[in-house]
Protein backbone atom coordinates (compact mmCIF):
# COMPACT_ATOMS: atom_id res chain seq x y z
CA UNK A 1 0.00 0.00 0.00
CA UNK A 2 1.12 3.05 -0.35
CA UNK A 3 0.20 6.44 0.92
CA UNK A 4 1.58 10.32 -0.03
CA UNK A 5 4.97 8.95 -1.14
CA UNK A 6 5.29 6.47 1.88
CA UNK A 7 4.97 2.73 1.88
CA UNK A 8 3.62 1.13 3.97
CA UNK A 9 3.68 -2.96 5.26
CA UNK A 10 1.15 -4.78 7.68
CA UNK A 11 1.82 -8.15 9.02
CA UNK A 12 0.35 -9.44 12.06
CA UNK A 13 1.75 -11.69 14.64
CA UNK A 14 0.56 -14.73 16.83
CA UNK A 15 1.85 -15.32 20.25
CA UNK A 16 3.11 -18.33 21.54
CA UNK A 17 3.29 -18.91 17.83
CA UNK A 18 7.45 -20.11 17.90
CA UNK A 19 7.45 -21.48 14.65
CA UNK A 20 6.53 -18.52 12.83
CA UNK A 21 8.58 -16.82 15.33
CA UNK A 22 10.66 -14.29 13.13
CA UNK A 23 9.58 -14.54 10.03
CA UNK A 24 7.95 -11.28 10.04
CA UNK A 25 11.41 -9.39 11.11
CA UNK A 26 13.31 -11.42 8.27
CA UNK A 27 10.45 -10.86 5.82
CA UNK A 28 10.90 -6.90 6.78
CA UNK A 29 14.91 -7.16 6.49
CA UNK A 30 14.46 -9.02 2.67
CA UNK A 31 12.33 -6.32 1.24
CA UNK A 32 14.43 -3.27 2.85
CA UNK A 33 17.60 -5.29 1.55
CA UNK A 34 16.31 -5.21 -1.88
CA UNK A 35 15.36 -1.29 -2.17
CA UNK A 36 19.11 -0.65 -1.15
CA UNK A 37 18.79 0.48 2.80
CA UNK A 38 22.10 0.30 4.07
CA UNK A 39 23.71 -2.72 5.81
CA UNK A 40 24.33 -1.20 9.30
CA UNK A 41 21.16 0.64 9.72
CA UNK A 42 19.45 -2.41 8.04
CA UNK A 43 20.95 -4.83 10.84
CA UNK A 44 19.76 -2.13 13.32
CA UNK A 45 16.67 -2.32 12.20
CA UNK A 46 16.42 -6.08 12.05
CA UNK A 47 17.83 -6.66 15.38
CA UNK A 48 15.28 -4.07 16.70
CA UNK A 49 12.10 -5.59 14.86
CA UNK A 50 13.38 -8.93 15.32
CA UNK A 51 13.42 -8.65 19.20
CA UNK A 52 9.93 -6.29 19.51
CA UNK A 53 8.62 -9.70 17.68
CA UNK A 54 9.94 -11.92 20.10
CA UNK A 55 8.45 -10.25 22.53
CA UNK A 56 5.16 -10.20 21.46
CA UNK A 57 5.14 -13.84 20.50
CA UNK A 58 6.59 -14.50 24.15
CA UNK A 59 4.21 -12.30 26.10
CA UNK A 60 1.32 -10.80 24.12
CA UNK A 61 -1.75 -12.76 22.44
CA UNK A 62 -1.35 -10.89 18.74
CA UNK A 63 -0.06 -7.71 17.46
CA UNK A 64 -0.22 -5.81 14.49
CA UNK A 65 3.45 -4.98 12.99
CA UNK A 66 3.69 -2.00 10.21
CA UNK A 67 6.57 -0.85 8.71
CA UNK A 68 6.33 2.73 7.17
CA UNK A 69 8.72 3.10 4.21
CA UNK A 70 9.99 6.81 3.45
CA UNK A 71 13.20 8.62 1.82
CA UNK A 72 14.34 9.79 4.73
CA UNK A 73 12.73 7.97 7.36
CA UNK A 74 11.56 3.95 8.27
CA UNK A 75 8.91 3.73 11.08
CA UNK A 76 8.03 0.10 12.85
CA UNK A 77 4.92 -0.36 14.80
CA UNK A 78 4.14 -2.96 16.84
CA UNK A 79 0.66 -2.75 18.67
CA UNK A 80 -0.02 -5.77 20.66
CA UNK A 81 -3.44 -7.16 22.27
CA UNK A 82 -1.79 -8.58 25.57
CA UNK A 83 -1.04 -8.08 29.46
CA UNK A 84 0.69 -4.79 28.86
CA UNK A 85 3.65 -3.44 30.89
CA UNK A 86 3.45 -2.62 34.37
CA UNK A 87 6.46 -0.92 34.92
CA UNK A 88 8.24 0.43 32.03
CA UNK A 89 11.00 1.78 33.10
CA UNK A 90 11.95 -1.60 34.75
CA UNK A 91 11.03 -3.62 31.51
CA UNK A 92 13.92 -1.52 30.44
CA UNK A 93 17.16 -2.17 32.32
CA UNK A 94 19.16 -4.49 31.29
CA UNK A 95 18.55 -8.17 32.94
CA UNK A 96 14.83 -7.59 33.64
CA UNK A 97 12.75 -10.41 32.86
CA UNK A 98 9.53 -12.25 33.44
CA UNK A 99 10.58 -15.37 31.27
CA UNK A 100 9.25 -18.50 32.53
CA UNK A 101 11.50 -20.98 32.61
CA UNK A 102 9.91 -22.50 29.51
CA UNK A 103 11.18 -19.37 27.43
CA UNK A 104 14.41 -19.85 29.31
CA UNK A 105 14.89 -23.12 28.08
CA UNK A 106 14.35 -21.78 24.31
CA UNK A 107 16.91 -18.83 24.57
CA UNK A 108 15.12 -15.95 26.00
CA UNK A 109 14.41 -14.50 28.75
CA UNK A 110 18.05 -12.42 29.18
CA UNK A 111 16.29 -9.31 29.71
CA UNK A 112 18.23 -7.72 26.73
CA UNK A 113 15.55 -7.21 24.33
CA UNK A 114 13.86 -4.12 25.32
CA UNK A 115 17.37 -2.19 26.23
CA UNK A 116 18.81 -3.45 22.91
CA UNK A 117 15.64 -2.06 20.97
CA UNK A 118 16.59 1.40 22.47
CA UNK A 119 19.83 1.09 21.62
CA UNK A 120 19.63 0.71 17.93
CA UNK A 121 16.46 2.63 17.43
CA UNK A 122 17.13 6.41 16.57
CA UNK A 123 13.91 7.05 18.33
CA UNK A 124 12.12 5.26 20.35
CA UNK A 125 8.67 5.13 22.26
CA UNK A 126 6.57 2.41 24.06
CA UNK A 127 3.42 2.73 26.11
CA UNK A 128 1.09 0.39 27.55
CA UNK A 129 -2.10 -0.03 29.52
CA UNK A 130 -2.09 -3.20 31.74
CA UNK A 131 -4.99 -5.89 30.62
CA UNK A 132 -5.10 -4.46 27.22
CA UNK A 133 -1.64 -4.38 25.28
CA UNK A 134 1.70 -2.34 24.47
CA UNK A 135 2.06 -0.50 21.92
CA UNK A 136 5.78 0.36 20.65
CA UNK A 137 7.23 2.57 17.97
CA UNK A 138 10.39 3.42 16.87
CA UNK A 139 12.20 5.14 14.10
CA UNK A 140 15.17 5.29 11.88
CA UNK A 141 16.75 8.13 10.05
CA UNK A 142 18.02 7.13 6.45
CA UNK A 143 20.01 10.44 6.35
CA UNK A 144 22.25 11.72 8.46
CA UNK B 1 40.04 -17.42 10.17
CA UNK B 2 38.07 -18.73 7.76
CA UNK B 3 35.31 -21.40 8.35
CA UNK B 4 36.94 -23.80 7.19
CA UNK B 5 39.81 -23.42 9.41
CA UNK B 6 37.11 -23.16 12.37
CA UNK B 7 35.81 -27.02 10.98
CA UNK B 8 39.17 -27.67 11.20
CA UNK B 9 40.32 -26.27 14.76
CA UNK B 10 37.41 -27.71 16.42
CA UNK B 11 37.36 -31.46 14.26
CA UNK B 12 33.35 -30.20 13.56
CA UNK B 13 31.37 -31.98 11.53
CA UNK B 14 29.48 -29.57 8.89
CA UNK B 15 25.97 -30.31 8.83
CA UNK B 16 24.83 -27.93 6.36
CA UNK B 17 26.50 -29.91 3.04
CA UNK B 18 27.75 -27.62 0.70
CA UNK B 19 27.30 -24.20 2.11
CA UNK B 20 30.69 -22.09 1.44
CA UNK B 21 33.15 -22.38 3.88
CA UNK B 22 35.73 -19.88 2.49
CA UNK B 23 33.70 -17.19 3.93
CA UNK B 24 35.69 -15.00 6.64
CA UNK B 25 34.91 -15.08 10.70
CA UNK B 26 35.34 -11.65 11.81
CA UNK B 27 34.73 -12.56 16.00
CA UNK B 28 33.10 -15.37 17.96
CA UNK B 29 29.87 -15.17 20.50
CA UNK B 30 29.35 -17.75 22.56
CA UNK B 31 25.95 -17.89 24.12
CA UNK B 32 23.53 -20.14 25.36
CA UNK B 33 20.85 -16.52 24.93
CA UNK B 34 19.99 -15.52 21.81
CA UNK B 35 19.05 -12.17 23.11
CA UNK B 36 22.51 -11.87 24.42
CA UNK B 37 23.95 -12.13 20.84
CA UNK B 38 21.67 -10.13 19.15
CA UNK B 39 22.82 -7.03 21.77
CA UNK B 40 26.68 -7.60 21.22
CA UNK B 41 26.77 -8.19 17.28
CA UNK B 42 29.36 -7.36 14.70
CA UNK B 43 29.00 -8.54 11.50
CA UNK B 44 30.61 -11.93 9.97
CA UNK B 45 30.36 -13.19 14.17
CA UNK B 46 30.65 -16.51 14.70
CA UNK B 47 28.24 -17.85 17.05
CA UNK B 48 28.79 -20.93 19.59
CA UNK B 49 25.93 -22.37 21.52
CA UNK B 50 24.29 -25.53 22.95
CA UNK B 51 20.63 -23.85 21.51
CA UNK B 52 19.13 -26.18 18.54
CA UNK B 53 15.75 -24.17 17.71
CA UNK B 54 15.07 -22.04 15.15
CA UNK B 55 15.38 -19.11 16.93
CA UNK B 56 19.66 -19.61 16.06
CA UNK B 57 19.09 -19.60 12.44
CA UNK B 58 16.73 -16.52 12.69
CA UNK B 59 19.41 -15.00 15.03
CA UNK B 60 22.12 -15.46 12.51
CA UNK B 61 19.75 -14.06 9.82
CA UNK B 62 18.98 -11.27 11.25
CA UNK B 63 22.59 -10.10 12.83
CA UNK B 64 24.37 -11.19 9.49
CA UNK B 65 26.12 -14.00 11.51
CA UNK B 66 28.14 -16.25 9.37
CA UNK B 67 27.30 -19.47 11.15
CA UNK B 68 26.75 -21.41 13.93
CA UNK B 69 28.95 -23.98 15.86
CA UNK B 70 26.91 -26.29 17.76
CA UNK B 71 28.85 -27.32 21.04
CA UNK B 72 28.69 -30.73 23.50
CA UNK B 73 27.62 -32.60 20.53
CA UNK B 74 24.33 -31.01 20.22
CA UNK B 75 22.23 -31.19 16.78
CA UNK B 76 19.06 -29.76 15.40
CA UNK B 77 16.29 -31.89 14.08
CA UNK B 78 16.19 -32.49 10.23
CA UNK B 79 14.08 -29.63 9.77
CA UNK B 80 15.86 -27.08 11.18
CA UNK B 81 19.68 -27.81 9.34
CA UNK B 82 17.21 -27.91 6.01
CA UNK B 83 15.87 -24.46 7.41
CA UNK B 84 19.52 -23.49 7.35
CA UNK B 85 20.49 -24.73 3.85
CA UNK B 86 17.64 -23.49 2.05
CA UNK B 87 19.38 -19.98 3.53
CA UNK B 88 22.54 -21.26 2.69
CA UNK B 89 23.61 -20.49 6.50
CA UNK B 90 26.22 -22.97 7.50
CA UNK B 91 25.64 -25.02 10.97
CA UNK B 92 28.67 -27.69 12.29
CA UNK B 93 28.31 -29.38 15.56
CA UNK B 94 31.68 -30.32 17.85
CA UNK B 95 32.14 -32.97 20.60
CA UNK B 96 34.11 -29.71 22.42
CA UNK B 97 32.10 -28.02 25.37
CA UNK B 98 31.44 -24.55 25.02
CA UNK B 99 34.75 -23.86 27.05
CA UNK B 100 37.24 -25.65 25.07
CA UNK B 101 35.60 -24.51 21.70
CA UNK B 102 35.97 -21.00 22.69
CA UNK B 103 39.72 -21.40 24.09
CA UNK B 104 40.74 -23.55 20.94
CA UNK B 105 39.27 -20.60 18.39
CA UNK B 106 40.72 -18.05 21.03
CA UNK B 107 44.25 -19.29 20.95
CA UNK B 108 44.19 -19.21 16.67
CA UNK B 109 43.54 -15.50 17.16
CA UNK B 110 39.99 -15.04 16.90
CA UNK B 111 39.15 -12.78 19.29
CA UNK B 112 35.39 -11.88 21.05
CA UNK B 113 33.03 -9.33 21.52
CA UNK B 114 34.03 -8.14 24.39
CA UNK B 115 34.70 -4.70 22.95
CA UNK B 116 30.95 -4.37 22.00
CA UNK B 117 29.77 -5.90 25.23
CA UNK B 118 31.41 -2.78 26.42
CA UNK B 119 30.02 -0.38 24.19
CA UNK B 120 26.22 -1.74 24.96
CA UNK B 121 26.72 -1.18 28.85
CA UNK B 122 28.52 2.44 28.33
CA UNK B 123 25.61 3.45 26.22
CA UNK B 124 23.24 2.20 28.42
CA UNK B 125 24.59 4.29 31.78
N1 LIG C 1 4.85 -6.90 24.31
C1 LIG C 1 4.95 -7.12 25.63
N2 LIG C 1 3.83 -7.39 26.37
C2 LIG C 1 3.92 -7.60 27.71
N3 LIG C 1 5.07 -7.59 28.40
C3 LIG C 1 6.21 -7.33 27.72
C4 LIG C 1 6.21 -7.10 26.32
N4 LIG C 1 7.48 -6.86 25.93
C5 LIG C 1 8.23 -6.95 27.03
N5 LIG C 1 7.48 -7.24 28.13
C6 LIG C 1 7.96 -7.37 29.53
O1 LIG C 1 9.19 -6.68 29.67
C7 LIG C 1 10.20 -7.58 30.13
C8 LIG C 1 11.54 -7.21 29.52
O2 LIG C 1 11.50 -7.41 28.10
P1 LIG C 1 12.88 -7.67 27.33
O3 LIG C 1 12.57 -7.89 25.90
O4 LIG C 1 13.82 -6.57 27.65
O5 LIG C 1 13.44 -8.99 28.03
P2 LIG C 1 12.93 -10.50 27.86
O6 LIG C 1 12.01 -10.62 26.72
O7 LIG C 1 12.41 -10.93 29.19
O8 LIG C 1 14.28 -11.28 27.58
P3 LIG C 1 15.11 -11.24 26.19
O9 LIG C 1 14.52 -10.17 25.33
O10 LIG C 1 16.50 -10.96 26.59
O11 LIG C 1 14.96 -12.60 25.61
C9 LIG C 1 9.69 -8.96 29.75
O12 LIG C 1 10.23 -9.97 30.56
C10 LIG C 1 8.20 -8.80 29.96
O13 LIG C 1 7.86 -8.88 31.33
MG1 LIG D 1 12.54 -9.82 24.84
Amino acid sequence: MIENDVLIQEYSIKGWDFSRAGEASCEIKDSLKQIGIPQDVLRRIAIATYEAEMNVVMYAKSATLRCEISPELIIITFDDKGPGIENIELALKPGYSTATPEIREMGFGAGMGLPNIKQNADSFNISSVVGKGTKLEMRFNLTH
Amino acid sequence: MTLLEVQKTLQAELLTLNVDLSRDVSSACASDLMSDVLAFHSPNTLILTGLTNQQTIRTVEIADAVGVVFVRGKRPENEIIEFALKKQIPLMTTNYCMYDASGLLYAKGLSGVTEQVRNFHKRND
